[in-house]
């Protein structure tokens, strides 16, 4: 029984090995997200498809979607902002050379790039500023080189040189950063060197007698996924990025995949990290599963966002693959009933994965009974053996009758899995056409999420008329993950900006009040996304004074000439 | 100082107000029956859940908050959980209101008959109507009525019955709870009861509290309570109450809802149904207690004209703007929320600041009519007579065209003050003195072209108690149930002239016209008098400025970077601005005499006021005071209240009684710079 979720939902038979660097940048979009071939659009008939052939929903026809998106935004296919090409090297600035750096990097023989295009590509994330900028053809500071290293000891020599030579080194995995972390601070004069780890990508070792293995952190996470099947094994650890998201990316931002009720976020899943700081390697000496030595320098690292160094090597707990795999999914009759559902089905068993959501019309079928604008749809997914698997779910069908949810089967419950892979690619179609938007997430006690969930939303929606926003926007959310103390909360945002000067900006306003918001109503500043340039600001009262002071003396320590100046967290 | 800020500074003559509508007048035309019985739909709370009265009290009981304070009084007293939970449920008991449509529909019925034999109209802005249509709607609403009257809340219900809004609940005091069938009748057109004190009970203040804020959370209705606690006997606006404030604004500072809209409603009466019974209990005859019987005894009321009531209904307030920037809420992310907590310093000035302004929001909408004008006029022109001893002879009084001109040179004033005065302009002025006089025939005499307080005759024709012609005392105290009554009109206008009057009093106790000089004699006076009158906490350079601003504005004052000087045609305006003080500041000045001389070792909190009472009488009568609205019970609680705030007074908690030790050399030294003997330096004020 080989098929896991990813297989259904992700690209992943298409994705090769990559032995020549730029080839991801080949099948990626350059300005959006995820495969050139993959994106939504409308079609002659002005109804939407998917296109491509790497998912379920590819080559599907979709016309509730159409009607969905103009009435929820009032969009009009006729008013159409199609992005800009991408800019010659001729729009890019040159880049700043430090010429000693440069050629004792050549007489190491690591591979480096110089070109426009390559430096471009690694000169963001995915927060809507940056796309948006970037569908404008505007570009602002990149980074001046590219490197690729392909092991550990070609990033030592890399930090080595940068140390030696003064240059400013920003670490980049996957790219699908959602905080500025990726973003060039426009002050830098250094030479900028982005660290591109996508040639790491081995599996060094599996070890089954202790269910661990040794991965290089460039590895992305389908990839990852994939190798380890071949092997009979799995992480577990399945950010809605993977398809993209590396490993050394989930260590460096604290991480949290959907099925971690089954196996555990990063911080869970890790037994060993190596990383190459400006001071030398930080690593532990053993691969004990717990250890009580002051501390735990995993928590230096995790999180770290680049700031202290490159993650090179992690070994990470391992899974047999499941028996058995079930998805499935409840109605329930409100929001509010489907978040106490969760609160008491965390409290009594953790073997699924589930995330209660609102729903987005255009794909949830009608419930009799139901009020349509009301109900709210929890996915599940049960793994194990076949049986317990059964046993389980009854369990969780049982508890969630007494919460007015009804069993809506596992084609819903499947379909809630895919959306959450494709979503990212719904925020390009909607840039066609006037609709920016974006998702951004909290952690909160459980007595909190109901009042979070409804004055976050109100306060969006506010901010946003008193801005001159002429339609009402889209402001939804969802519960994503559950743990015993709280849930992370998701909340979704986008409102059409036709009529607007500067529509980022006000983006960006409504963003920060909503953010104001989340943190006056007991939430966290981030539950996974991390903090980035974006969040900052919240720093100091999110970890008090005292905290900053001891996170800055680990960074003064680390890195006393900020070679990994990407300016993050601090 | 500035942080407290809460107003802008702006020409009061620029502010916009809404027009009136007479509800009566439709009233006066079709079926009162067919109205009470009229189809009633309010609109309702956008995020409503509708729920009935059982199932409010067992959201209430089954709350965490209740069931942590039954805990906790439980282990605190011994006492079975079970036990304690019966208590809070007949404490729920006690409180709840049991609204039912059909009651309403009486009372609307009844209603409409009184209201139609007392008054000639009841105006309301039907724009605010609508302000507050839309704002229960959006948001969970709480309705602060200004309290001049028993009538205020039947009278707003009304009116929300009148205009198809959601019915408030409200918060009334137990002494309702007396009168048997009334009060249960109240409780079935949405009161609900609470007791006067219940300083230490917490498992009392928590089902109270839980029980408002659970109306309140899920939007079941709006709450209605009275900022200022009481009826105010005076007609001037009281210190706020911070207890349901802070209640109400709680669920916002939570987090439980995303904003609260408190809405203002100033109610003015044109004359004003408790007028003498007031005045007597400000005099020390002990208020009646509420009782049904005592209620039809006032049926007499209803052969009177009342004039008219004017209802304004202001801006609605977001809780969420107010405490933008002033408070932080992330105070709340590290207990649990249904754990109770005494406010933090933030929360409590926040609240505070938030009541004062809401306070004076209801004071800037108080519609003012002719005779409150003439009332002020003629109440120191009285004063001016015992002056000039002709209190007995033909040229007491003023005369008919006097008070007419007079009264239209204040009426300018006013305006330019920013009142919001309604003069008929297209009356001649001697008919609209003549009928407001004729309507307050009561509390003045004409005779020969001329008029002055019905001081003789005392007591008015509605005031039984008080028998005219006996000892000099009881003439004195006769008189003085006129004076007040007199005084409480005044008082109406008092927030418009508040500020330039400490100003001009503060120049006419100061030194010299140094600015300095004069800032600090302003700054003490406002210091003194900040029990006396609506003073927002820490606004006294705003408060000073804006003072500055009108009298400069309308030529009174010429003001330079040293000076603060009077212009010649400012004299007028002076004049009347310090005179309108003075019945305080001699009434301050004679509480810290008889402090100082009179008060023995023994004096306690409840012997004061009859003590400063006789010792008041002795001088009126004695001829060494000459304001007898100083024998007003308020002034001397205001009064003591303040010394004990500056710490010139203290307080001594024995076994059964406190009481009160005097710093004589400082009570002296207050006395003296009250009446401009000592001058205020900057020592002085900043040991205030």
């Amino acid at each position: 029984c080989g098929s896991t979720s990813n297989t259904d939902a992700g690209g992943l038979f298409m994705w090769m090995s990559l032995i020549g660097h730029s080839l991801r940048q080949e099948i990626m979009k350059w300005n959006g997200w995820g495969y050139v071939d993959s994106k939504f659009q409308f079609n002659k008939k002005g109804q939407a498809e998917f296109t491509g052939k790497r998912y379920r929903l590819s080559g599907m026809v979709m016309p509730a979607l159409k009607e969905w998106f103009e009435s929820t935004f009032g969009a009009s296919l006729q008013h159409k902002t199609p992005a800009s090409a991408i800019p010659n090297s001729s729009a890019v600035q040159p880049p700043i050379l430090n010429e000693a750096f440069v050629e004792d990097l050549k007489s190491t023989g690591i591979p480096f790039s110089q070109d426009a295009e390559d430096r471009v590509f690694r000169a963001h994330g995915h927060c809507l500023h940056e796309i948006f900028a970037l569908r404008e053809g505007k570009v602002g500071r990149v980074p001046d080189m590219v490197v690729w290293p392909s092991n550990h000891n070609d990033v030592v020599k890399i930090v080595e040189l940068a140390c030696k030579h003064n240059v400013c080194l920003i670490p980049y995995g996957g790219g699908t950063s959602v905080s500025s972390a990726l973003e060039c601070p426009p002050e830098e004069t250094r030479t900028i060197v982005s660290v591109d780890t996508s040639q790491m990508n081995r599996i060094l070792w599996i070890d089954e007698k202790n269910l661990t293995a040794h991965v290089e952190a460039g590895i992305v996470g389908q990839e990852l996924e994939r190798l380890l099947n071949e092997s009979g094994y799995c992480t577990g650890h399945e950010p809605d990025s993977m398809e993209f998201s590396s490993l050394g990316g989930w260590v460096a931002t604290r991480a949290s995949g959907m099925k971690k009720n089954i196996y555990g976020n990063i911080e869970d899943l890790v037994v060993h990290i190596r990383m190459v700081t400006p001071q030398g390697v930080i690593e532990k000496s053993c691969q004990g599963p717990r250890m009580s030595t002051g501390p735990d320098i995993h928590h230096f690292i995790l999180g770290s966002e680049g700031t202290l160094g490159v993650v090179t090597e992690v070994t990470m707990k391992i899974r047999p693959m499941p028996e058995y795999q079930k998805y499935g999914s409840v109605v329930f009759p409100n929001f509010e009933q489907g978040v106490a559902c969760l609160r008491e089905l965390t409290l009594i068993t953790n073997v699924f994965a589930g995330h209660a959501l609102k729903p987005q019309k255009f794909y949830i079928t009608k419930f009799k009974g139901f009020d349509p604008n009301r109900l709210c749809v929890a996915t599940l997914l049960f793994e194990g053996d076949r049986e317990r698997v059964l046993q389980h779910e009854k369990q969780v069908y049982d508890i969630a009758a007494k919460f007015g949810g009804l069993a809506a089967g596992e084609d819903n419950g499947q379909r809630g899995y895919m959306l959450t892979f494709v979503i990212a690619y719904l925020r390009d179609l909607g840039m066609d056409y006037y609709v920016i938007g974006e998702s951004f997430e909290t952690s909160v006690p459980w007595d909190r999420v109901l009042d979070i969930c409804r004055n976050v939303k109100e306060r969006i929606i506010r901010e946003c008329k008193e801005r001159g926003v002429q339609f009402p926007p889209l402001s939804t959310c969802r519960v994503t993950q559950t743990y015993d103390a709280g849930a992370c909360v998701y909340f979704y945002f986008a409102f059409n900006y036709r009529g607007l000067s500067d529509p980022v900006h006000v983006y960006e306003q409504v963003e920060h009040a909503a953010r104001d918001e989340i943190l006056a109503n007991g939430g966290s500043l981030s539950h996974h996304h991390g903090v980035g340039k974006l969040r900052k600001e919240w720093m100091r009262e999110t970890v008090s004074r005292v905290g900053m002071g001891m996170l800055k003396s680990v960074k003064d320590y680390v890195d006393p000439g900020n070679i990994f100046g990407n300016r993050n967290l601090l | 100082m500035a942080s407290e800020a809460v107003y802008s500074h702006r020409d009061p003559m620029l502010k916009k107000r809404d027009d009136f509508e007479d509800i009566l007048e439709e009233r006066r035309n079709c079926s009162d029956l067919r109205y009470a019985l009229k189809c009633y739909t309010p609109v309702v709370y956008k995020g409503l859940t509708p729920c009935k009265a059982g199932v409010l009290k067992n959201m209430v009981l089954q709350s965490d908050q209740l069931h942590y304070v039954i805990n906790q009084v439980s282990k605190e007293t011994g006492k079975a959980p079970e036990d304690v939970q019966e208590e809070a449920s007949a404490i729920l008991e006690e409180m709840a209101h049991r609204m039912q449509l059909s009651t309403v529909r009486f009372f609307a019925f009844t209603l409409c008959k009184v209201f139609k034999t007392l008054f000639r109209s009841i105006c309301v802005n039907e724009e605010g109507i609508q302000r507050l249509q839309q704002a229960i709607q959006e948001h969970p609403v709480v309705l602060l009525p200004s309290h001049r009257s028993y009538m205020d809340f039947l009278l707003m219900s009304y009116i929300l019955f009148t205009y198809d809004l959601a019915l408030p609940v409200i918060a009334a005091g137990m002494d309702f709870m007396g009168m048997k069938i009334v009060g249960e009748m109240l409780r079935m057109s949405g009161a609900f009861f609470i007791r006067r004190s219940f300083g230490g009970d917490k498992l009392y203040w928590a089902v109270f509290s839980e029980y408002v804020k659970t109306i309140l959370k899920n939007g079941l209705a709006p709450v209605e309570f009275f900022l200022e606690g009481t009826r105010s006997r005076t007609a001037k606006s009281l210190t706020p109450k911070l207890g349901l404030l802070n209640i109400v604004m709680d669920p916002f500072l939570k987090g439980e809802v995303f904003d609260i809209n408190v809405v203002p409603v100033s109610i003015s009466y044109e004359r004003i149904l408790e007028e003498t019974l007031y005045a007597r209990e400000l005099l020390g005859v002990p208020k009646p207690k509420e009782s049904t019987s005592g209620l039809f005894k006032a049926r007499r009321v209803l052969s009177e004209d009342y004039g008219s009531i004017h209802v304004y209904f202001g801006q609605p307030v977001s809780v969420r703007s107010l405490a933008e920037g002033r408070v932080n809420r992330c105070q709340f992310n590290l207990t649990p929320r249904h754990i109770p907590k005494r406010p933090s310093d933030d929360v409590h000035s926040f609240v505070n600041a938030a009541a004062y302004r809401l306070v004076r929001a209801q004071e800037e909408n108080m519609v003012l009519k002719p005779w409150v004008l003439l009332a002020s006029l003629l109440l120191q022109n009285h004063h001016q007579d015992l002056d000039q001893d002709r209190a007995a002879g033909p040229e007491r009084g003023m005369g008919l065209d006097e008070l007419t001109e007079e009264a239209l040179w204040l009426r300018d004033v006013c305006r330019q003050y920013g009142a919001f005065l309604h003069w008929p302009d297209h009356v001649p002025p001697s008919e609209v003195v003549s009928s407001s006089l004729d309507l307050h025939r009561g509390l003045v005499r004409i005779s020969e072209g001329r008029v002055r307080l019905a001081v003789e005759h005392a007591a008015g024709p509605s005031g039984p108690g008080v028998h005219p012609g006996a000892g000099p005392e009881e003439q004195l105290l006769n008189q003085a149930v006129v004076v007040l009554s007199c005084a409480s009109y005044r008082n109406q206008a008092l927030h418009v002239f508040l500020r330039p009057a400490l100003l001009a009093s503060a120049m006419h106790i100061a030194t010299s016209s140094n600015k300095q000089e004069v800032f600090n004699s302003f700054s003490f006076l406002r210091n003194m008098f900040s029990n006396e009158f609506i003073l927002c906490p820490g606004a006294t350079m705003q408060d000073f400025e804006e003072a500055c601003f009108l009298l400069v504005k309308t030529g009174v004052l010429q003001i330079t970077e040293q000076e603060v000087l009077s212009t010649h045609r400012g004299h007028r305006t002076l004049a009347f601005l310090t005179r309108m003080m003075d019945p305080f500041l001699q009434g301050y000045q004679v509480i810290c005499m008889f402090l100082c001389e009179e008060a023995s070792e023994a004096l306690t909190e409840k012997t004061f006021i009859p003590a400063v009472r006789g010792f008041m009488v002795k001088q009126l009568l004695s001829g060494r005071l000459r304001y007898t609205e100083v024998l007003s019970s308020d002034l001397q609680k205001n009064a003591l209240a303040a010394l004990l705030r500056l710490g010139a007074v203290l307080k001594t908690k024995g076994a059964d009684q406190t009481t009160l030790k005097v710093n004589r050399v400082m009570v002296n030294s207050l006395e003296d710079t009250l009446g401009g003997k000592l001058p205020t330096q900057k020592a002085a004020v900043a040991r205030l």
